[in-house]
């Protein structure tokens, strides 16, 4: 395979027009963190790689927004914003080494989804190089705009398969000044379940809740951000549930899991019977998980109308599930059609056979 | 059968208009200066009977406008010749709610306000509130991913749009998204969302709703001028702070309020409201800290609202300030610009400076944390001239927002009014990337095929769906 790294959006769209040309397959990869994800691709010609494209090409810090180039770390674009006490408002895996266009691409928004929204809702322009060597925005600079159809959230999550994310502008938020981390640990998954419900129904705003589930007694941590006031209050508050003891924010760190599941927050307990293993889960119900029953977990995740998305491959099982993609996977792939008419990018790598 | 008959006895003599005087109320929508009679205008009750009309539509190439509750303000529901119009606005079902999930199941002509009003006794609310929301439809808001003052901190009608249910132009139905976050495959709610009609018809959709915070405050700011209050809300951006809203109005707008409702607003020259909210101890904490900025930067006067009646009174004057202005003002333009924040001062000079050179009074509201702008160009339709002023201010005003690096819209949508405004702000290859994703929903161009892009175009290839062959999806042979 032969690697190719541009200097330039103009000169990947060029990379990508040539390789349409010649019919040669194309691989995006950012820090190359999450390659395995997704089923592999059906043939691999050339690697695009976003290395040179990696500067933060602007921090507007008085409008809450960045423009950054896709092949910026995120640990990096991190660093860049805290200088003005602002952050990306997300937590994906590996952050010195996963770029701003792997994780978009990838969808890896972590555990403060709860409290600031997905990368699709922080994501508000998009620069992209299509197969045929377009290069075209979408959105803007400004955090509300409405003009024209939202590729951000096309492109985020399809896994380079409609074109190569070369530049992406987010709306930022604050740093908070005040951060405070609570565990409690429950006897069992009926009590994780009934627990977890009763903090998502008060009146209470953490900006991260996930349960850990394994060997021992399931725990439930809770991520507080704001004043320390509101903080104090909010854990005295959970501590009339039950007894919530400080913990470390490293509780927070990310999993580096077998599959990655979508259940409705009430149905996790249910979910993680039988778990056989490890398994982190977001209050949102996104959850990532060790088994060595993931099939089985599959068709019930399924039937409870949510997902299994493998992150390691597993012999004979599709990584995206048994119903990915729906009644509307016709329509995914004519969007495919008219993207990368020549099925050059990521082959084979999303849902369905796209 | 003729179309007409055959769309009767789809939807039965109740669900189909075709008269013209029972038609005209369908012309136009909240923007009143575009007017189109539609060829009829169908009223469905359910999800099958809307695909048995596309299905008719697609087969005879008639192209077809869905339409909420019609308080649209860009034209977007404004019917196309020889087109028909698709009401929703019988299909007004809550369908379900899932409290433990914080998920609701709406039908598309469901009020705005009713989706809150349904959950409010559990303590829920839904968040998106355009000032319309007690009558535009959920629909309509999905089509032009509705906003209002609150996006600010919780985000538009994308944010809580989980999942829909959707007629495609051609009939066919699909649902997009799921109910749990993150389904595998494109993101085609979020593509769907503030499509203004243009990529099908929502049946059916799945919204998210949150428990109402502890606490909201409300802080009313009287300042000697909009420069003032822009730099006490770039202050209180800096600090740290994300406020659930934060709003400006300047001395003209404050004057119609006063006119229109009385809100007992200061005269000032600019009005800033600030909303906090969340766990009690700290929204005190915070509304205190907003108050010290606004009084270092020349706050003259300063209110809290803490009841939800005083709430109630300060935003009143706000929510009416579109319609105020019609007592002030024979006729007005309600614009929809946005700039960087930052801009603010800068762009409120130069709108002053082209109101004085046109003869013409410009009223400002604006979401200042978001830094969409409304200004409301007003003017008097008999006096020979002044509406095409009217119209060349406004439309000049939407160029400064894009030469300050902002946009034509923040939440009303392009639609008719503003769709020549996209080639300055997009380029030939943005469009021409947009018009790929119109075609893969849309190849003939039905959906209200009129709006949103400055020149209609067609659809290169000829449809039909893309099938996989079975080799390709085992991998044993690759298409080109």
């Amino acid at each position: 395979m032969r690697i190719v790294e541009p200097q330039s959006a103009e000169e990947a769209a060029e990379i990508l027009r040539c390789a349409n040309e010649d019919g040669a397959s194309v691989i995006p990869r950012g820090g190359g963190t999450k390659s395995d994800w997704g089923n592999p691709p059906r043939r691999t010609a050339v690697m695009l790689s976003t290395a040179n494209l990696n500067r933060v090409i602007e921090h507007a810090w008085a409008d809450l927004t960045v423009t950054v180039e896709a092949g910026c770390t995120i640990a990096e674009l991190q660093r860049t914003l805290a200088q003005h006490g602002q952050r990306l408002a997300v937590d994906p895996l590996w952050p010195e080494k996963a770029t701003v266009g792997g994780v978009l691409s990838t969808n890896d928004t972590g555990v403060l989804r709860l409290r600031y929204g997905g990368l699709r809702d922080l994501i508000i322009g998009v620069t992209l190089a299509l197969a045929d060597g377009t290069l075209a925005k979408s959105g803007g600079k400004v955090v509300k705009n409405v003009a024209g159809y939202d590729l951000s959230k096309l492109v985020t999550g399809a896994f380079g398969t409609l074109g190569v994310i070369t530049g992406a502008t987010f709306r930022l938020h604050p740093l908070p000044k005040h951060t405070h981390t609570v565990t409690a640990a429950v006897p069992d998954l009926g009590a994780m379940q009934q627990l977890l419900n009763k903090i998502l129904d008060a009146q209470l705003v953490p900006a991260a809740v996930q349960v850990r589930v394994g060997a021992g007694a399931p725990q439930i941590d809770v991520l507080f951000e704001g004043t320390e006031e509101g903080i104090y209050a909010q854990v005295d508050r959970l501590r009339e549930m039950t007894p919530f003891t400080e913990n470390d924010a490293e509780v927070f760190q990310r999993l580096d899991a077998g599959a990655k599941i979508s259940v409705l927050p009430a149905r996790i307990a249910e979910t993680l019977e039988g778990l056989d293993g490890y398994a982190v889960v977001e209050a949102t119900g996104i959850g990532w998980v060790q088994s060595p029953h993931l099939p089985q977990m599959r068709e019930k995740i399924e039937g409870m109308g949510g997902s299994l998305v493998l992150l390691r491959p597993i012999t004979g099982l599709d990584a995206w599930g048994n119903t990915a993609g729906g009644d509307a996977l016709p329509l995914m792939h004519a969007i495919k059609q008219r993207f990368d008419p020549r099925g050059i990018l990521n082959p084979g790598v999303f849902v369905g056979g796209i | 059968m003729s179309f007409l008959d055959e769309l009767r006895s789809i939807l039965g003599p109740q669900g189909l208009i075709s008269s013209p005087e029972e038609t005209r109320t369908y012309e136009c929508d909240g923007l009143t200066n575009f007017r189109v009679m539609p060829l009829a205008v169908v009223l469905p009750t359910s999800t099958e009977q809307v695909q048995a009309v596309i299905r008719v539509c697609h087969r005879e190439r008639i192209p077809f406008v869905a339409r909420g509750s019609g308080t649209g303000l860009s034209g977007g529901a404004l019917p196309v010749n020889n087109g028909i119009v698709i009401s929703l606005a019988r299909m007004n079902q809550i369908l379900e709610v899932d409290l433990a999930n914080h998920r609701i199941v709406v039908e598309p002509g469901v009020i705005n306000l009713n989706v809150t009003g349904r959950v409010a006794p559990a303590g829920y609310f839904y968040a998106p509130d355009p000032s319309s929301q007690s009558v535009c439809s959920i629909g309509g808001n999905v089509a032009e991913n509705a906003g209002g003052a609150h996006c600010l901190k919780y985000g538009f009608t994308t944010t809580h749009v989980l999942a829909l249910e959707v007629v495609l132009p051609d009939g066919t139905l699909a649902h997009f998204g799921s109910k749990t976050l993150d389904a595998p495959g494109y993101d085609l709610a979020g593509v769907f969302v503030g499509s203004e009609g243009t990529l099908g018809v929502a049946t059916k959709i799945t919204l998210r709703i949150m428990k109402r915070p502890e606490c909201v405050q409300t802080l009313l700011a009287a300042f000697n001028s909009t420069n003032e209050a822009g730099a006490a809300v770039s202050d209180i951006i800096a600090a740290g702070m994300l406020p659930a809203a934060m709003e400006m109005m300047d001395n003209l707008a404050i004057q119609a309020a006063e006119a229109a409702v009385h809100a007992n607003y200061p005269n000032c020259g600019g009005l800033l409201l600030v909303e906090i909210d969340g766990p009690v101890a700290e929204v005190d904490t915070l509304i205190a800290q907003v108050s010290a900025i606004c009084r270092e930067n020349g706050a003259t006067e300063i209110r809290v609202a803490q009841t939800e009646e005083e709430r109630a009174v300060v935003w009143k004057g706000r929510k009416a300030a579109f319609a105020s202005v019609g007592r002030i003002s024979p006729n007005y333009i309600v614009q929809d610009g946005v700039i960087p924040r930052t801009a603010l001062p800068k762009i409120l000079d130069e709108i002053e400076r082209l109101g004085r050179e046109s003869g013409l009074r410009v009223a400002n509201v604006f979401h200042a944390g978001d830094g969409n702008l409304h200004p409301l160009v007003m003017y008097d339709r008999r006096i020979a001239g002044q509406e095409k002023a009217a119209e060349k201010l406004s439309e000049r005003i939407l160029e400064l927002c894009i030469e300050m690096g902002g946009s034509i819209t923040g939440e009303h949508g392009v639609g008719e009014e503003k769709k020549h405004m996209m080639g300055k702000m997009f380029a030939e290859p943005d469009l021409a990337t947009m018009q790929r994703l119109r075609c893969s929903f849309d190849p003939l161009a039905l959906a209200n095929p009129t709006k949103v892009f400055p020149t209609p175009r067609l659809c290169g290839e000829t449809p039909g769906e893309y099938q996989p062959h079975p080799l390709e999806i085992a991998g044993i042979a690759e298409r080109f």
